[in-house]
């Protein structure tokens, strides 16, 4: 199982998280910095797993971002790699053609993404073209609220004028 | 609107905090936000609370604490509108962990999103549900999951069956009622339902071994015709990559087939021909690709053995080894490690691959290959890895050294075919990452040189050697200084020179440098310099022409800073000037170490076992048959106990001078002497002489009596004028003088006799009897009979016990044995246990007589006593 993901940019800010296992606030940030340490100081061409206490972190740089799961001693590495990706494509997808920025002022949208990928640390979807659509979906839902939210305020301050 | 709340939105905050230069700058952005988040908070302002929580986990995300959110997030929660369950639930999830007492409070909000007409917002509450439940939610909140498993849209069913694997995780017994539900999803044909539901029957299958049974026998084959149809399945294009339809499914599929097959001949059999088609089939130019190849070789290596099959998984692992892609390469040695277990042959055809492996560029691959080296070493090709690994450590990288430093000892140590490759091999470590090696290594290093005595010219001189080119090695350094200690005679005159090395000259001054270089070195630590203190005072009796240079070394150290050090210098310095009669007798060569006793205390448990009457020597061995030695011998136990003792006598070995008498710590006695004052007598006997708390014992029971006393009288003498204070707990009795004595009365109660001792030459058996009211003390008393037909004179008997027994003994009955039993000696013991009732009496014995004037000593171990004593 993936036990936490993790996306972190080249200067080591830290522009997602999510922790499948339990880990206290101060194991995460202890996580976070170890693993940065370990990542970001890795030349381009090597493989992109890092063996770190007992677990692999399976990795991969896109532009300027590293998008790092980590998972059990047994899992099959090449298949995260390929899980990586496909989150990434559903990211563009979404956002078309993605970019760090992106990632920063829509972090819960990303949040929201993943959320459709995985849950408990397990795969949940294979298909970009579904994610896309639930996202979707759930995106109108909350735009039909908020036009709700907007026509019945206007209502009431017509109605107190 | 409130107008006095906060007003930034949230895109403005982050700009915000991207436009602060310095962390200092950040801190104040974040301090203003939190506070203007809290006033909201305080207010329960509704319009801004969906706004406040996404600040919060962007806030939470740059490590700064949000803990007064958590409460916001159950508001949230609780509102009835999508869009603030939607961003409740993400903060639920983000800000608090499952260890929160808070989250409880949430468990109800989630039953009824659970049952929520809206579809979304049940996924919402599944999707938090299964990332963040405790024990105690998935017990509450496992039916409304169980029945979420049937729900008409297969995005909830998904959604669902993902739950319950965090749900029968955190509570295992929940595991029989998901069985029916999981197995259903398995003929769907939904994608992101079947492969959520091979994910939970692969769970199931690994919690409960009925769901195993249940879903080997009644889902095999379906999985198989899934996996068939999926392999054979024409393009599609939603769920392809790189031309492979779905491999997430596939690999998925390959997973719970291992789990079927595993340890089942005929699961394994029903899924061979589809095995065989995805490993023939499958494109392995792409990562997709490789995965599958990947996990299809996990399965055939694990399930039930199939010839056939196994030659291609091991010829796919081939091909991914010599692979120019270091992803490959990677999971090929991690794949190989696996498969040693199942066929080394096959894998040790890969040798020379996996060998260069070690050298990658790669850390991780590195260290990947590193571990399969370790498995892969046997006695036919020991020498070859072990030169290429320790040609390999001179250029490695420093923070790889010391993994394959501890890797290349632990293979040599375990399979040298002869010691002076071993001692060739560690001398090689020891001088290219000799700061890396560990003290047990050096220890066994120490001990396999003291046993190898045909070696000990040849490694004293390669130690001399290695030492001119890596001094900066610190256990290199403490190896060749004891070893110039005890052998420095062979070092200087060339003594047991084998053919294959070159003769060197060194003088007696050039060898006593090495050691002054070695405790004159900042960087040596205490151990170093002690044992170089101790190597120096060996020296001053081997090269007496050196003797007044070393006296002048060791005079420099009286004033060292280091208690240890100072007190050392001191007493050795009044062994050279002022016991020059006796110096030679104390530095006496170390007592071979015994390799037995050394590798099994390593292994944590003593060898051999229980014996109750040990087989006495009577040969003496490394041939002490000196006047000291036979109470050097009785303090210095476990360095040459010929017979293997049980396991409680291993413990009354340790308890008898109350310290942890293992080589490894007379070496290093020094190292330890600063931890308590007792191990200060670790360091007399390193060089021979007796501890100071027996020896008033010594002195006090041997002037009454006309035993060979003039060498005890010696070394107590030198023991008390070093040191007389006795600081080493109870005091041990471990001498007994010698003189008749009458029979003790016997009224207590009526105990067996035994017969504690037996050779061919004489015969021991003790009486036992207690005294009433002091169910304690045992008075033994002990009988001697000679066996043979020589009459045995200057006899004496030596006993020592554990600490928490007390031992007295009285004088014996006489000090000369006649012939072929014609009469007897008898000694009477009085043992105090004050353990008594839950340990039995043990007793280490040695007993020294006379035959026509030649000294025998015969020595055992005594633990067949009566329970109860």
């Amino acid at each position: 199982m993936i036990h936490f993901v993790l996306l972190i940019s080249r200067q080591g800010k830290v522009r997602l998280t999510k922790w499948y296992s339990p880990y206290t606030q101060k194991e995460r940030s202890k996580v976070i910095r170890e693993l940065s340490g370990v990542i970001l100081s890795r030349a381009p061409k090597l493989c992109n797993f890092v063996e770190w206490r007992g677990h692999k972190v399976v990795y991969k740089r896109y532009a300027s971002l590293y998008f790092c799961m980590c998972i059990d001693d047994t899992d099959n590495e090449l298949e995260v790699l390929e899980m990586i990706h496909h989150f990434v494509e559903i990211l563009d997808r979404y956002f078309g053609s993605v970019c760090e920025l992106d990632l920063i002022f829509n972090f819960h949208k990303a949040y929201y993404i993943l959320d459709e990928l995985l849950i408990a640390g397990e795969l949940q979807e294979s298909s970009k073209k579904t994610v896309a659509r639930l996202i979707a979906a759930q995106d109108s839902l909350v735009e039909t609220a908020k036009e709700e939210a907007s026509s019945l305020s206007n209502i009431i301050a017509q109605a107190t004028k | 609107m409130n107008p006095f709340s906060s007003g930034t939105r949230l895109r403005d905050m982050i700009r915000a905090i991207r436009a602060c230069k310095t962390a200092a700058e950040e801190r104040g952005v974040v301090r203003k936000e939190c506070a203007a988040i809290r006033a909201s908070i305080n207010e329960n302002d509704q319009d801004y609370r969906h706004r406040n929580m996404a600040k919060l986990m962007f806030i939470h995300m740059l490590g700064y604490p949000t803990h007064f959110g958590q409460m916001e997030c159950l508001k949230l929660i609780a509102s009835p509108g999508f869009p603030e369950k939607r961003i409740g639930y993400l903060g639920l999830m983000l800000l608090l962990d499952e260890r929160q007492e808070v989250l409880m409070l949430v468990t109800n909000s989630l039953k009824q999103d659970l049952n929520h007409t809206n579809q979304y917002i049940v996924g919402l509450a599944l999707c938090a549900l299964g990332n963040i439940c405790s024990a105690e939610m998935a017990r509450d909140l496992a039916p409304e999951v169980e029945r979420l498993l049937q729900f008409r849209d297969p995005n909830i069913r998904k959604k669902a069956a993902l739950c319950s694997i965090r749900i029968i995780k955190k509570v295992p017994d929940l595991a029989e009622n998901f069985i029916n539900p999981a197995t259903s999803l398995l003929r769907e044909k939904h994608h992101g339902v079947l492969i959520t539901g091979v994910q939970l029957c692969t769970d199931l299958c690994k919690t409960s071994t009925e769901a195993l049974e249940h879903i080997r026998k009644k889902c095999t084959d379906g999985l198989v015709r899934s996996l068939r149809d999926l392999a054979n399945s024409p393009y599609s294009p939603e769920y392809d990559i790189a031309g492979i339809t779905d491999p997430f499914l596939h690999i998925r599929l390959l997973k719970l087939l291992r789990v079927l097959g595993e340890g089942d001949a005929d699961a394994s059999d029903s899924m061979n021909d589809i095995l065989a088609q995805v490993a023939t089939k499958t494109e392995s130019n792409k990562v997709a690709g490789n995965a599958i190849l990947y996990e299809c070789v996990q399965t055939i290596m694990s399930i039930e053995d199939n010839g056939g099959l196994r030659v291609l998984a091991i010829n796919i692992l081939g091909r991914f080894l010599s692979n120019r892609d270091n992803n490959i390469r990677y999971v090929a040695l991690n794949m190989l490690m696996r498969a040693v277990t199942a066929d080394a042959q096959a894998v040790q055809r890969h040798r020379a691959t996996i060998l260069e492996c070690v050298k990658d560029l790669d850390a991780s691959i590195r260290k990947r290959a590193l571990e399969l080296v370790y498995v892969l070493v046997n006695e036919t090709n020991v020498k070859p890895l072990v030169k290429e690994l320790v040609d390999y450590l001179e250029v490695s990288d420093l923070d790889f050294r010391e993994d394959l430093t501890t890797k290349i000892c632990s293979i040599v140590a375990k399979f040298s075919p002869e010691k002076i490759w071993y001692i060739d091999q560690m001398l090689k470590v020891l001088s290219e990452a000799g700061n890396f090696v560990k003290d047990e290594v050096w220890y066994a290093l120490i001990v396999v040189v003291s046993n190898a005595s045909e070696l000990h010219g040849y490694t004293v001189r390669a130690l001399y050697r290695a030492f001119q080119t890596s001094a900066e090695q610190e256990t290199l350094v403490r190896v060749t200084v004891w070893c110039i200690g005890e052998y420095g005679d062979m070092l200087v005159n060339n003594i047991g020179m084998l053919d294959i090395e070159d003769p060197i000259t060194v003088t007696e001054s050039d060898a006593v440098d090495v050691v002054e270089i070695a405790i004159k070195r900042h960087a040596s630590d205490l151990t170093t310099k002690a044992m170089a203190l101790v190597a120096l005072l060996k020296l001053s009796s081997r090269f007496p022409s050196c003797s007044e240079r070393i006296g002048e070394i060791i005079v420099q150290f009286k004033g060292n800073l280091v208690l240890e050090l100072q007190q050392r210098a001191i007493e050795f310095n009044s062994v050279i000037s002022k016991h020059q009669n006796i110096r030679s007798t104390l530095v006496e060569r170390m007592p071979v170490l015994d390799e037995a006793t050394f590798i099994g205390r390593r292994a944590g448990s003593l060898p051999g076992a229980a014996s109750t009457a040990t087989a006495p020597s009577v040969s003496l061995p490394n041939g002490l048959a000196k006047p000291a030695a036979p109470l050097v011998d009785l303090l210095d136990l476990s360095s040459d106990d010929p017979v293997a003792p049980s396991s409680s006598g291993g413990d009354f070995l340790q308890d008898l001078l109350g310290v942890d008498l293992s080589p490894a710590s007379q070496q290093s006695g020094a190292g330890q002497a600063s931890k308590s004052g007792t191990d200060v007598l670790l360091d007399l006997l390193s060089i021979g002489s007796p501890v100071q708390s027996n020896s008033v014992d010594i002195l006090s029971s041997n002037t009454s009596n006309k035993a060979p006393v003039s060498p005890l009288d010696d070394l107590s003498s030198l023991s008390l004028s070093s040191r007389s204070a006795s600081n080493a707990g109870p005091v041990i009795d471990l001498l007994g003088g010698i003189s008749s004595s009458p029979p003790t009365e016997n009224n207590g109660p009526v105990y067996p006799s035994v017969t504690a001792f037996e050779s061919s030459s004489l015969r021991l058996t003790f009486n036992f009897t207690k005294q009433p009211g002091n169910p304690q003390t045992t008075v033994i008393q002990a009988t001697f009979t000679n066996l043979s037909s020589n009459t045995y004179t200057d006899f004496v008997f030596q006993a020592a016990v554990p600490k928490f027994l007390q031992l007295h003994l009285d004088p014996a009955s006489g000090n000369t044995l006649p012939a072929t039993g014609n009469g007897s000696i008898t000694q009477t013991l009085r043992v105090t246990n004050s353990q008594h009732g839950k340990k039995s009496l043990v007793m280490r014995i040695r007993i020294a007589y006379k035959i026509n004037g030649k000294d025998t000593l015969e020595e055992g171990q005594i633990s067949n006593f009566p329970r109860d004593l």
